[in-house]
């Protein structure tokens, strides 16, 4: 067993199920259990199970468990549910590796900047093929990826490519900052990066981009420690390669969690380089709202008659922050936004891709689904990448990022269907 | 009066007890064993659940540690089930005297108790909550037992042989007639009638009982001093092995993963009154205090009960009498025919859970002598499990559920008692309460202590019939209210918001108080 492993194990996160009174509202709460008796629950796996727990693996339907988190969100007591129960799924992975191509499905989805690498120069050539139902039929056969779940589109340009490409910003008037764009919003998500970064240029900063790979939350949630150790700390290097206290922004909602709490709570990453970019990244709509509201930079929206409907992810309910995008996306004159009231979307990182998890992706969503198409058939919005794509895919609403709401609203593009 | 015979009558249901009607039973005599209560729920119930190795006592008491080292090889081997092989370590701590270590080394060697000196790096790798300024550390066979299970696999096994078991019967009188014991007279508590059993042999398992059963067959001064000593079980296993502190048997320095909790004990303090045994504040203080000894941040878990047991010390004239940890852990029998001039009954005190085959042994060998026949125990050799049983692990439960989760409901969440578990024992022992049923079953032993399975618990007894409205309420309170025993004392920290949830939803909710009452006292 690693050193990654027994932190999972031996940490005194396990010491938090001592917190557990058995309430139950964690698992009145759970996206998942709510939808299939597979999943025994959050408080099952997580603060009971763990009593249980020494050595081997004994209970497989922990991986049933999504890790979206909001267990440990709603838990009154302080049990870091969540943060248990993927521990365990970690020493299950390392006591009994998942069949070859089960494994090596895990490695393939954890792996967004490779897959956005590999994907971009043949772009038509990969949406093609993702849109072929008999070729991704094929994939679900062998390698586990369910044939009906959100792919991403390929993108023919990066967003590095788009950086070289455009023509210089204006000139800043404010503090630099840096841009975490997470390997979604480097490759799949380019719009809504260059997005974020036109509206923080607009509002007067510079935006530094460093050369950046990934934050590990897809392999931490796949069981692969080791792996998501190296991705997080090289990542905290480049974040922190352009300066030493500016503030980092990222549209990546997931990945802002994982830098922010995360990784320091299920890796154990106690590494003063992630310490510090923890305490200086913020989520986008976290950061301009504390700016709005500071009343330093008063942004001139135009007026948007429109309601739109607003899903707020399970990891970035889990960051604890309310909802700063729904307040913010209010403030544009005309815009009344509806929550979703839902925990969950489904997808909970690359959980609603995988084959065997794919219908319960598909329930824990439904509602989200249908509340989108209720509210606006035309345009949903979403803080995180595979969330939109999930929402998308299962509601037909065209979902984008909060921040493209208010780089319309202010006057900044006419694309929208607003 | 109700009449039954036999050849032997035992007196008491505990380890010893179980033990001496099994081996009575296996040697073929016909035997009835008698307890006031339930098996196992004195000293048998309210111990550390520790299978000694032999370590505590190399140095301290050498021949105990050579038997207990013998003994538990034959429990593991005879039943598996009730056995969860940790292993164990003596730690020695940063302010304990390395002097003892030496003896200790050498002690094990003289008691043939194996034991292997390992590093503390090592010692930490395989626990790496415990003290990290420890400076040497030991490797032994120290293993969790669970008493319950124990006791009714040997009580089981005797009845297989014929013996019968009745609990809830409490002697009144033993009979004696021209200086011998003729029959036993006890009260069957739940059916609240007198039995009279007519026997030619009384063996008197009593432990701290012991002194009482024999005044009353007219053997007089049998001191048995309670030695009472407090338990804390905390809400996981901070350690997976036995944690031993590598000192001279002292206070709170054992630490024992027992299914899902750690054991924290013991204390030694003389008790006048078996049945009277406090658990004072100062003592579980005490124990918290032994226990970030052992692990560092002790304090800040959970603790979820706690109990007092009396160990049953045999008054040695060359020890204080109030001086109980120095008394022998070793057995006494007790020929009576020769120290009273009483035939017909002997007495056993003293000894440990871990020898308590042994025990049973010696015991019946006495009385075979004092009948003048000869017949060979078989007790060590015969396995009581099911053949082909392995030793426990802290995960079976986990792993059974995984199983059946899908097709049974779940009733206590915390130790994962299902439905089928307790009905199924309900049926085989109707006139159980509540307790009854959780010594055999961990019902309500986990961190809500009862809070949401005793009604549970409490709904399927009325719905499958095994009691009415009335009975059934008077039980859930009297689960609750023993339960509460052991909740006050270490009422502190995660166990007291624990509490305020149970309380505002048996009280607040659920009107405790104002259910249907019974006329009768719940048993």
């Amino acid at each position: 067993m690693t050193d990654d492993l027994n932190h999972a194990r031996d940490e005194l996160m396990r010491a938090s199920l001592d917190h557990c009174v058995k309430c139950t509202i964690c698992e009145t709460q759970c996206p998942v259990a709510r939808v299939t008796p597979l999943f025994p629950g959050p408080k099952f796996v997580g603060p009971q199970a763990e009593r249980f727990r020494h050595g081997e693996s004994v209970d497989e339907s922990l991986d049933y468990c999504s890790g979206c988190g909001i267990c440990t969100h709603v838990c009154p007591q302080g049990v870091k549910i969540a943060e248990l129960n993927i521990m365990a799924k970690a020493v299950m992975k390392a006591d009994q590796p998942p069949p070859v191509m089960k494994g090596l499905r895990d490695q393939v989805i954890s792996r967004t900047t490779v897959m956005g690498k590999a994907m971009t120069p043949v772009a038509p050539v990969a949406n093609a093929a993702l849109g072929i139902g008999l070729l991704r039929k094929a994939v679900e056969k062998v390698v586990g990826v369910a044939s009906g779940a959100p792919m991403p589109t390929a993108r023919t340009e990066t967003l590095r490519a788009w950086l070289r490409r455009r023509p210089a910003p204006p000139a800043a008037t404010r503090e630099p900052i840096v841009f975490f764009h997470g390997c979604a919003g480097g490759y799949f998500e380019v719009e809504t990066s260059k997005r974020t970064i036109e509206v923080l240029e607009h509002l007067g900063f510079q935006v530094l981009v460093p050369k950046q790979g990934c934050c590990g939350l897809a392999q931490q949630s796949n069981g692969l420690f080791e792996n998501a150790r190296t991705s997080v700390l090289d990542l905290c290097d480049a974040l922190r390669s352009v300066g030493k206290e500016l503030t980092i922004v990222s549209s990546s909602g997931s990945c802002t969690g994982m830098l922010k709490h995360e990784a320091h709570h299920i890796l154990g990453v106690d590494d003063p380089r992630l310490l510090d970019v923890g305490a200086r990244i913020r989520e986008t709509s976290e950061f301009l709202l504390e700016l709005f509201e500071s009343g330093e930079v008063l942004p001139e929206f135009r007026r948007v008659e429109a309601t739109i409907p607003y899903h707020q992810p399970c990891q970035v309910k889990a960051q604890g922050m309310g909802m700063p995008a729904l307040t913010l996306m209010e403030m544009v004159p005309g815009v009344r936004v509806v929550e979703s009231g839902q925990p969950c979307c489904g997808i909970a990182g690359t959980y609603g891709l995988k084959e065997e998890k794919y219908d319960i992706a598909q329930a824990v969503g439904k509602p989200v689904f249908e509340m989108v198409k209720a509210t606006n058939p035309d345009l949903a919005t979403c803080d995180t990448e595979t969330c939109r794509w999930q929402i998308e895919k299962g509601s037909g609403v065209r979902t984008v990022h909060p921040i493209e709401l208010l780089h319309f609203a202010l006057g900044l593009s006419d694309d929208l269907p607003l | 009066m109700k009449r039954l015979s036999a050849d032997v009558v035992v007196i008491g249901g505990g380890a010893t007890g179980a033990g001496v009607v099994r081996d009575v039973a296996m040697r073929g005599w016909s035997a009835i064993l008698v307890d006031k209560a339930d098996l196992g729920q004195g000293t048998t119930g309210r111990y550390h659940g520790l299978l000694h190795s032999g370590g505590r006592y190399v140095v301290s008491d050498p021949h105990s540690a050579t038997e207990c080292a013998l003994e538990n090889a034959i429990i593991t081997r005879i039943q598996p089930q009730c056995v969860e092989q940790t292993g164990g370590l003596f730690i020695v701590g940063p302010d304990d005297d390395p002097e003892y270590s030496d003896r200790f080394l050498i002690g094990a060697r003289a008691t043939g108790v194996p034991c292997e000196e390992i590093s503390p790096a090592e010692a930490l790798r395989r626990e790496p909550r415990i003290n990290p300024r420890l400076q040497r550390a030991f490797a032994v066979q120290d293993g969790a037992v669970d008493g319950w299970q124990m006791v009714w696999g040997a009580a089981r096994s005797a009845m297989e042989y014929g013996a019968q078991v009745l609990t809830y019967h409490r002697v009144t009188d033993v009979l004696v007639r021209d200086a011998k014991v003729v029959g036993v007279v006890a009260t069957d508590e739940k059916r609240g009638e007198q039995v009279q059993i007519d026997c030619s042999f009384v063996l008197n398992a009593g432990g701290p009982w012991a002194g009482q059963i024999a005044t009353m067959a007219g053997c007089e001064q049998v001191e048995v001093v309670p030695g009472r000593g407090i338990m804390i079980a905390m809400n996981h296993r901070l350690v997976n092995s036995v944690v031993n502190r590598c000192i001279h048997p002292a206070d709170g320095d054992i630490l024992v993963p027992v299914h899902t909790v750690s054991i924290i004990g013991t204390t030694d303090v003389r008790a006048d009154d078996p049945d009277r045994l406090p658990i004072p504040r100062e003592e579980v203080q005490q124990m918290l205090d032994a226990g970030e000894v052992l692990v560092p941040g002790f304090r800040e878990s959970r603790a979820v009960h706690a109990w007092s047991g009396a160990r049953p010390l045999f008054k040695d004239p060359r020890v204080s009498a109030t001086d109980t940890r120095h008394m022998t852990r070793g057995m006494s029998i007790l020929r009576h025919d020769v120290r009273d001039g009483i035939g017909g009954i002997i007495s056993i005190i003293g000894g440990k859970l871990t020898t308590y085959r042994l025990m049973a042994e010696k015991m019946v060998d006495a009385m075979a002598d004092q009948l003048g026949e000869t017949r060979p125990c078989r007790t060590a050799d015969e396995v009581i499990d099911p053949p082909g049983s392995s030793t426990y692990h802290v995960t079976h439960r986990l792993e059974e559920r995984e199983g059946d989760r899908l097709d049974d409901q779940i009733i206590c969440e915390c130790e994962l008692m299902n439905r089928g578990m307790l009905t199924e024992l309900m049926a085989e022992q109707p006139t159980a309460n509540f307790d009854d049923l959780r010594r055999q079953l961990r019902l309500g032993m986990g961190p809500c202590q009862g809070g949401f399975c005793s009604m549970r618990a409490t709904g399927i007894a009325v719905q499958e019939k095994m009691v009415d409205v009335e009975r059934a309420s008077e039980l859930m309170r009297l689960f609750l209210k023993n339960r509460w025993i052991g909740l006050w004392p270490i009422l502190h920290g995660d166990q007291v918001r624990q509490t305020a949830l149970d309380n505002w939803i048996f009280h607040g909710t659920f009107d405790l108080e104002a259910l249907p009452e019974s006329q009768e006292v719940a048993l």
